[in-house]
Protein backbone atom coordinates (compact mmCIF):
# COMPACT_ATOMS: atom_id res chain seq x y z
CA UNK A 1 0.00 0.00 0.00
CA UNK A 2 2.72 2.14 -0.54
CA UNK A 3 1.03 4.10 -3.61
CA UNK A 4 -1.38 5.20 -0.96
CA UNK A 5 0.94 7.90 -0.17
CA UNK A 6 0.54 9.80 -2.59
CA UNK A 7 -3.06 10.14 -2.18
CA UNK A 8 -4.37 14.10 -1.53
CA UNK A 9 -4.98 15.14 1.50
CA UNK A 10 -8.65 15.52 0.79
CA UNK A 11 -9.27 12.14 -0.73
CA UNK A 12 -7.35 10.94 2.19
CA UNK A 13 -9.27 12.42 4.69
CA UNK A 14 -12.14 11.74 2.90
CA UNK A 15 -11.57 8.29 2.47
CA UNK A 16 -10.61 8.18 6.35
CA UNK A 17 -13.98 9.39 7.50
CA UNK A 18 -16.04 6.92 5.19
CA UNK A 19 -13.92 4.11 6.39
CA UNK A 20 -14.30 4.98 9.94
CA UNK A 21 -18.14 5.21 9.41
CA UNK A 22 -18.84 2.04 8.05
CA UNK A 23 -16.15 0.41 10.22
CA UNK A 24 -17.67 2.06 13.54
CA UNK A 25 -21.25 0.92 12.83
CA UNK A 26 -20.75 -2.35 11.80
CA UNK A 27 -18.29 -2.78 15.05
CA UNK A 28 -21.44 -1.54 17.09
CA UNK A 29 -23.54 -3.50 15.24
CA UNK A 30 -21.26 -6.85 16.10
CA UNK A 31 -21.34 -5.12 19.96
CA UNK A 32 -24.94 -4.98 19.43
CA UNK A 33 -25.71 -8.91 18.59
CA UNK A 34 -23.57 -9.77 21.51
CA UNK A 35 -25.18 -7.83 24.23
CA UNK A 36 -28.55 -7.47 23.23
CA UNK A 37 -31.01 -9.66 25.46
CA UNK A 38 -33.61 -10.97 23.34
CA UNK A 39 -33.31 -12.73 19.82
CA UNK A 40 -36.06 -9.90 18.52
CA UNK A 41 -33.60 -7.32 19.54
CA UNK A 42 -30.67 -8.73 18.15
CA UNK A 43 -31.99 -9.26 14.68
CA UNK A 44 -31.85 -5.47 14.81
CA UNK A 45 -28.26 -5.01 15.55
CA UNK A 46 -26.23 -6.72 12.41
CA UNK A 47 -28.76 -4.08 9.77
CA UNK A 48 -26.30 -1.31 11.00
CA UNK A 49 -23.71 -3.57 9.58
CA UNK A 50 -25.90 -4.37 6.11
CA UNK A 51 -26.71 -0.82 5.92
CA UNK A 52 -24.07 1.54 6.36
CA UNK A 53 -21.39 -0.52 7.84
CA UNK A 54 -21.55 -1.48 3.77
CA UNK A 55 -22.29 1.36 2.35
CA UNK A 56 -19.55 3.50 4.22
CA UNK A 57 -16.81 1.30 2.97
CA UNK A 58 -18.09 0.77 -0.10
CA UNK A 59 -17.78 4.93 -0.17
CA UNK A 60 -14.28 4.89 0.60
CA UNK A 61 -13.55 1.93 -1.66
CA UNK A 62 -15.21 3.89 -4.48
CA UNK A 63 -13.16 7.12 -3.93
CA UNK A 64 -9.91 5.80 -3.09
CA UNK A 65 -9.75 3.14 -6.53
CA UNK A 66 -11.34 6.24 -8.62
CA UNK A 67 -8.44 8.83 -7.27
CA UNK A 68 -5.54 6.27 -7.67
CA UNK A 69 -6.60 5.05 -11.46
CA UNK A 70 -7.76 8.50 -12.30
CA UNK A 71 -11.04 7.23 -13.51
CA UNK A 72 -14.86 6.11 -12.14
CA UNK A 73 -14.26 3.02 -10.30
CA UNK A 74 -17.80 2.12 -9.67
CA UNK A 75 -18.09 -1.75 -9.31
CA UNK A 76 -17.99 -1.86 -5.53
CA UNK A 77 -21.40 -0.27 -5.79
CA UNK A 78 -22.73 -3.96 -7.06
CA UNK A 79 -21.47 -5.62 -3.42
CA UNK A 80 -23.84 -2.95 -1.96
CA UNK A 81 -26.74 -4.04 -4.60
CA UNK A 82 -26.57 -7.43 -3.53
CA UNK A 83 -26.04 -7.03 0.08
CA UNK A 84 -28.96 -4.75 0.11
CA UNK A 85 -31.28 -7.47 -1.96
CA UNK A 86 -30.25 -10.56 -0.38
CA UNK A 87 -30.06 -9.83 3.53
CA UNK A 88 -34.12 -9.61 3.64
CA UNK A 89 -34.04 -13.52 2.58
CA UNK A 90 -32.07 -14.84 5.46
CA UNK A 91 -33.72 -12.36 8.12
CA UNK A 92 -36.64 -13.20 7.45
CA UNK A 93 -35.94 -16.30 7.05
CA UNK A 94 -34.41 -16.56 10.92
CA UNK A 95 -37.40 -14.19 12.85
CA UNK A 96 -39.92 -16.52 11.07
CA UNK A 97 -38.42 -19.70 12.03
CA UNK A 98 -37.82 -17.89 15.77
CA UNK A 99 -41.15 -16.93 16.02
CA UNK A 100 -42.56 -20.30 14.65
CA UNK A 101 -40.94 -22.23 17.46
CA UNK A 102 -42.37 -19.12 20.22
CA UNK A 103 -45.41 -20.13 19.09
CA UNK A 104 -44.92 -23.59 19.21
CA UNK A 105 -43.66 -23.12 22.93
CA UNK A 106 -46.84 -20.53 23.45
CA UNK A 107 -44.82 -17.80 24.81
CA UNK A 108 -47.24 -14.73 25.90
CA UNK A 109 -44.54 -12.29 24.24
CA UNK A 110 -45.51 -12.83 20.77
CA UNK A 111 -48.12 -12.14 18.81
CA UNK A 112 -50.11 -15.23 18.64
CA UNK A 113 -51.14 -16.74 15.13
CA UNK A 114 -54.21 -15.46 13.90
CA UNK A 115 -57.25 -17.71 12.85
CA UNK A 116 -57.89 -18.12 9.08
CA UNK A 117 -61.11 -17.17 9.05
CA UNK A 118 -63.24 -15.90 11.75
CA UNK A 119 -67.03 -17.04 10.18
CA UNK A 120 -66.33 -20.78 11.71
CA UNK A 121 -65.83 -18.96 15.84
CA UNK A 122 -68.25 -16.98 15.38
CA UNK A 123 -71.29 -20.18 16.52
CA UNK A 124 -69.48 -21.73 19.50
CA UNK A 125 -68.25 -18.42 21.88
CA UNK A 126 -67.57 -20.34 25.06
CA UNK A 127 -63.96 -21.11 23.28
CA UNK A 128 -63.12 -17.15 22.80
CA UNK A 129 -61.05 -16.11 26.32
CA UNK A 130 -57.97 -17.76 25.01
CA UNK A 131 -55.57 -14.81 24.60
CA UNK A 132 -56.22 -13.00 27.92
CA UNK A 133 -53.03 -14.10 29.34
CA UNK A 134 -51.41 -12.00 27.12
CA UNK A 135 -52.54 -8.72 28.88
CA UNK A 136 -51.17 -9.92 32.13
CA UNK A 137 -47.53 -10.63 31.24
CA UNK A 138 -46.40 -7.59 29.00
CA UNK A 139 -46.42 -4.98 32.07
CA UNK A 140 -44.40 -7.22 34.59
CA UNK A 141 -41.28 -8.22 32.82
CA UNK B 1 -40.45 -7.28 -30.21
CA UNK B 2 -41.40 -8.65 -26.63
CA UNK B 3 -40.48 -11.61 -28.10
CA UNK B 4 -36.96 -10.61 -28.23
CA UNK B 5 -37.20 -8.96 -25.11
CA UNK B 6 -39.50 -10.26 -22.57
CA UNK B 7 -37.69 -8.83 -19.71
CA UNK B 8 -36.27 -5.40 -21.07
CA UNK B 9 -35.29 -4.37 -17.74
CA UNK B 10 -33.30 -7.28 -17.02
CA UNK B 11 -31.30 -6.97 -19.92
CA UNK B 12 -30.25 -3.22 -18.69
CA UNK B 13 -29.11 -4.39 -15.50
CA UNK B 14 -27.38 -7.15 -16.61
CA UNK B 15 -25.71 -5.36 -19.59
CA UNK B 16 -25.21 -2.37 -16.65
CA UNK B 17 -23.31 -5.54 -13.98
CA UNK B 18 -21.23 -6.69 -17.44
CA UNK B 19 -19.72 -2.79 -18.23
CA UNK B 20 -19.67 -2.45 -14.32
CA UNK B 21 -17.05 -5.50 -13.99
CA UNK B 22 -15.38 -5.84 -17.15
CA UNK B 23 -15.37 -1.53 -18.00
CA UNK B 24 -16.83 0.21 -20.50
CA UNK B 25 -15.51 -0.67 -23.83
CA UNK B 26 -17.72 -1.19 -27.05
CA UNK B 27 -16.62 -5.06 -27.31
CA UNK B 28 -17.30 -5.77 -23.86
CA UNK B 29 -20.94 -3.75 -24.40
CA UNK B 30 -21.81 -6.41 -27.40
CA UNK B 31 -21.21 -9.39 -25.31
CA UNK B 32 -22.55 -7.75 -22.20
CA UNK B 33 -25.78 -7.64 -24.66
CA UNK B 34 -25.69 -10.69 -26.39
CA UNK B 35 -25.39 -12.57 -23.19
CA UNK B 36 -27.86 -10.33 -21.51
CA UNK B 37 -30.62 -10.85 -23.85
CA UNK B 38 -29.78 -15.04 -23.94
CA UNK B 39 -30.26 -15.09 -20.38
CA UNK B 40 -33.19 -13.07 -20.40
CA UNK B 41 -34.84 -16.02 -23.16
CA UNK B 42 -33.61 -18.26 -20.23
CA UNK B 43 -35.39 -16.61 -17.44
CA UNK B 44 -38.76 -16.15 -19.46
CA UNK B 45 -38.64 -20.26 -19.75
CA UNK B 46 -39.45 -19.94 -16.49
CA UNK B 47 -42.08 -18.00 -16.86
CA UNK B 48 -41.67 -15.87 -13.56
CA UNK B 49 -44.19 -12.99 -12.97
CA UNK B 50 -43.87 -9.28 -14.66
CA UNK B 51 -43.20 -6.38 -12.49
CA UNK B 52 -45.45 -3.37 -13.96
CA UNK B 53 -43.70 0.00 -13.15
CA UNK B 54 -46.29 2.66 -13.29
CA UNK B 55 -44.53 5.53 -12.24
CA UNK B 56 -40.86 5.84 -12.53
CA UNK B 57 -40.50 9.46 -11.35
CA UNK B 58 -41.71 8.36 -7.98
CA UNK B 59 -39.08 5.84 -7.84
CA UNK B 60 -36.63 8.60 -7.54
CA UNK B 61 -38.16 10.21 -4.54
CA UNK B 62 -38.81 6.90 -2.57
CA UNK B 63 -35.27 6.07 -2.88
CA UNK B 64 -34.02 9.89 -1.50
CA UNK B 65 -36.68 9.06 1.57
CA UNK B 66 -35.23 5.67 2.14
CA UNK B 67 -32.03 7.00 2.20
CA UNK B 68 -32.68 9.69 4.48
CA UNK B 69 -34.40 7.35 6.78
CA UNK B 70 -31.84 4.79 6.91
CA UNK B 71 -29.46 7.03 8.07
CA UNK B 72 -31.54 8.48 10.56
CA UNK B 73 -32.32 5.19 12.04
CA UNK B 74 -28.40 4.33 12.08
CA UNK B 75 -27.92 6.44 14.15
CA UNK B 76 -30.57 5.99 16.26
CA UNK B 77 -29.95 2.28 16.66
CA UNK B 78 -26.41 2.69 17.11
CA UNK B 79 -26.68 5.18 20.00
CA UNK B 80 -29.19 2.86 22.07
CA UNK B 81 -27.00 0.01 21.67
CA UNK B 82 -23.69 2.40 22.38
CA UNK B 83 -25.81 3.65 26.09
CA UNK B 84 -26.59 -0.66 26.74
CA UNK B 85 -29.87 -1.26 25.38
CA UNK B 86 -31.18 1.82 26.99
CA UNK B 87 -34.14 3.67 25.14
CA UNK B 88 -37.41 6.03 25.39
CA UNK B 89 -39.86 2.61 24.75
CA UNK B 90 -39.65 -0.88 24.10
CA UNK B 91 -38.94 -3.31 22.09
CA UNK B 92 -42.08 -4.94 20.75
CA UNK B 93 -44.33 -6.25 17.98
CA UNK B 94 -46.26 -4.87 15.97
CA UNK B 95 -49.41 -6.06 13.46
CA UNK B 96 -50.00 -3.24 10.17
CA UNK B 97 -53.02 -4.12 8.01
CA UNK B 98 -51.49 -3.73 4.37
CA UNK B 99 -53.07 -2.95 1.17
CA UNK B 100 -50.26 -3.29 -1.67
CA UNK B 101 -50.66 -6.93 -3.12
CA UNK B 102 -48.46 -6.12 -5.90
CA UNK B 103 -45.19 -9.15 -5.48
CA UNK B 104 -42.26 -7.07 -6.22
CA UNK B 105 -43.90 -4.26 -4.28
CA UNK B 106 -43.95 -6.24 -1.03
CA UNK B 107 -40.76 -7.28 -1.93
CA UNK B 108 -39.84 -3.57 -2.23
CA UNK B 109 -41.08 -2.83 1.18
CA UNK B 110 -39.27 -5.88 2.68
CA UNK B 111 -35.96 -4.25 1.47
CA UNK B 112 -36.90 -1.30 2.95
CA UNK B 113 -37.48 -2.44 6.31
CA UNK B 114 -34.42 -4.94 6.53
CA UNK B 115 -32.44 -2.28 5.53
CA UNK B 116 -33.66 0.16 7.86
CA UNK B 117 -32.16 -0.33 11.37
CA UNK B 118 -34.80 -0.88 14.45
CA UNK B 119 -37.71 -2.22 11.96
CA UNK B 120 -37.60 -5.90 10.94
CA UNK B 121 -40.15 -7.68 8.78
CA UNK B 122 -41.09 -10.51 10.99
CA UNK B 123 -44.33 -12.29 9.26
CA UNK B 124 -46.43 -11.36 6.91
CA UNK B 125 -50.18 -13.95 6.44
CA UNK B 126 -50.82 -13.40 2.40
CA UNK B 127 -54.46 -14.43 3.21
CA UNK B 128 -55.27 -11.54 5.28
CA UNK B 129 -52.79 -9.31 4.50
CA UNK B 130 -51.64 -8.42 8.25
CA UNK B 131 -47.48 -7.31 8.39
CA UNK B 132 -46.08 -7.97 11.40
CA UNK B 133 -43.27 -5.89 12.36
CA UNK B 134 -40.51 -5.81 15.27
CA UNK B 135 -39.76 -2.40 16.40
CA UNK B 136 -36.62 -1.69 18.25
CA UNK B 137 -37.74 1.52 20.03
CA UNK B 138 -41.69 1.54 20.05
CA UNK B 139 -43.05 4.71 21.81
CA UNK B 140 -45.86 5.75 19.76
CA UNK B 141 -47.82 2.79 17.70
CA UNK B 142 -49.96 5.13 15.50
CA UNK B 143 -46.50 7.08 14.41
CA UNK B 144 -44.89 3.76 12.77
CA UNK B 145 -48.51 2.83 11.19
CA UNK B 146 -48.33 6.22 9.53
CA UNK B 147 -44.60 5.86 8.45
CA UNK B 148 -45.21 2.70 6.76
CA UNK B 149 -48.92 3.63 5.55
CA UNK B 150 -48.26 6.72 4.65
CA UNK B 151 -44.61 6.93 3.64
CA UNK B 152 -43.93 3.66 1.82
CA UNK B 153 -47.18 1.80 1.18
CA UNK B 154 -48.00 4.90 -0.57
CA UNK B 155 -45.91 5.48 -3.11
CA UNK B 156 -45.07 1.18 -3.51
CA UNK B 157 -48.68 1.44 -4.30
CA UNK B 158 -48.84 4.26 -6.74
CA UNK B 159 -45.08 2.72 -8.52
CA UNK B 160 -46.67 -0.84 -8.58
CA UNK B 161 -49.96 -0.98 -8.46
Amino acid sequence: MNQAADLPIWAALLIALFLLIGAGLTLIGSFGLYRLRSFYDRIHAPTLGTSWGTAGIITASIIYFSVMESRLVLHQLLIGAFVIVTTPVTLILLSRAALYRDRAKNDPGVPPLDPPNNTSEISNPEKEPTPTHNNTHTGEV
Amino acid sequence: MSKLFPYPLLVVSLVVTWLLLAGFSLNQFLLGSITAIVAAWGFAALGPAKPRLRRWDLLLKLFAIVFYDIVRSNIAVASIILHGGKRIGKSNFMAIPLDLRDPTGLACLAIIITSTPGTAWIDYNSARSVLILHIFDLVDEDAWLNLIKNRYEYLLREIFE
